[in-house]
């Protein structure tokens, strides 16, 4: 028994916005932010857009691929609506999956790794024979538009797909996970207030701690060794090497993470996929994001990895199947 | 010459593409056109390639490759 990939569906704001159109408020241009980061625009969800608006469209695109009876949904989000509850039963309801099982994974950028492991695991304890996984984010919420450090890199977006029991060697397989973490790096990359730690007071309000503040350079340093070092475990779990992967469709945080971390797997050029440029970082939903506009083939086998705050990180590996891709 | 620096060197033109003759104990990073995040790829590089650790802070003080196989040299780097 195993778990495969039956459906996937995504969901973007309209609203592109550009580095020209962030460089007319900050200190920054286009030149600068595509160099440094590979990103060109981003979408920007309207006001009063949440994250579970997003995930729903996603959600419902890949049921509708997927024909499979969906038992559980797993949404993996760091942006949920609100602090109480989670929008795992929100998305389910609103898909019409009535009373099932629904929950919030929150891994950050890690998220939807995590969440694909979870799906997993109520398949195989029987909980579900089909799980909805949805990444979804709106980071602009989350985002200071003044800080030109940050305000360059995220976007918002969701994606979704449906895991289903299935057999090994099964086409769409998932598997097997290799997750981590490191709660020493917490500081790292984080939205200090609107927590139990740090309540949002006028105080905590006027600081700007409801937005989210990261150490770029340590982060970077840390996601390129974490991803490296997950993306071989998974790998030798499998037993398999770099040379087995067709592609490489990792988080997409910062093109030149990817590229140093393609390089040290030794995953040329050609097996490497980005769309960074297009989204920015988009968190738990830029690997659904990726899968949708990679041009994979069917029997390709994938390899997926994300490292995010937390400090997390997971990877597993999928072999492509034959899906229909908006 | 010492054998950090030809280390160092080598890091330079195979990882990050600088021409050979570009490289000299007086080149900036700058001089070299290696901005902030090459420098942190740097330090990983070095700590892959030479077993040390730079922290951001130090890699944030090196201005020129001197500077830079200084330091590896105090930490002990083996090349």
């Amino acid at each position: 028994m195993t778990s495969v990939l039956k459906g996937l569906g995504v969901a973007v704001p309209s609203r592109v916005v550009t580095n020209d159109d962030l460089a007319a408020t900050l200190d920054t241009s286009d030149e600068w932010v595509r160099t440094r980061t590979g990103i060109a625009e981003r979408r920007i969800a309207e006001p009063g857009v949440a994250t579970a608006d997003l995930a729903v469209e996603a959600g419902a695109e890949a049921l509708k691929r997927a024909e499979v009876d969906v038992g559980a949904v797993v949404v993996a989000t760091c942006t949920a609506d609100r602090t109480i509850p989670g929008i795992g039963p929100e998305v389910a309801s609103r898909l019409g999956l009535g009373t099932i099982p629904a929950l919030d994974v929150n891994a950050a950028c890690a998220g939807f790794v995590y969440a694909l492991s979870v799906a997993s695991g109520l398949i195989a304890s029987g909980v579900a024979d089909g799980v909805l996984v949805a990444g979804a984010e709106t980071m602009s919420r989350v985002t200071d538009f003044s800080d030109r450090s940050t305000a360059v890199l995220f976007g918002d977006g969701a994606g979704a797909v449906v895991l289903a029991r299935g057999e090994p060697g099964e086409p769409g397989e998932v598997g097997p996970y290799d997750l981590g973490s490191d709660g020493e790096g917490a500081d790292l990359l984080e939205v200090p207030g609107g927590g139990s730690r740090r309540p949002l007071d006028a105080a905590a309000l006027a600081e700007g701690a409801q937005y989210l503040k990261m150490d770029g350079r340590e982060v970077y340093r840390q996601a390129v060794r974490r991803m490296v070092a997950s993306s071989e475990a998974v790998l030798a779990k499998a037993g398999l090497a770099a040379a087995d992967v067709d592609r490489l469709v990792g988080h997409q945080a910062n093109a030149r993470i990817l590229e140093a971390v393609a390089d040290r797997l030794g995953i040329g050029e050609e097996r490497r996929f980005l769309n960074v440029a297009r989204y920015g970082n988009t968190s738990a939903a830029s690997i659904p994001l990726a899968l949708a506009d990679a041009d994979l083939v069917a029997g390709e086998r994938v390899l997926l990895t994300a490292f995010g705050a937390g400090m997390s990180w997971g990877s597993t590996l999928l072999r492509w199947p034959d899906l229909p891709v908006t | 010459m010492s054998a950090v620096y030809e280390k160092v060197k080598g890091v330079l033109v195979d990882k990050f593409g600088v021409e050979e003759s570009e490289v000299s104990l007086e080149a900036s990073f700058d001089d070299l056109d290696l901005d902030s995040l090459d420098l942190v790829e740097f330090a990983l590089a070095a700590e892959e390639e030479l077993g040390v650790r730079i922290s951001d802070e130090e890699a944030e003080q090196l201005e020129t490759l001197a500077d830079t196989v200084k330091l590896l040299e105090e930490k002990g780097a083996q090349a």
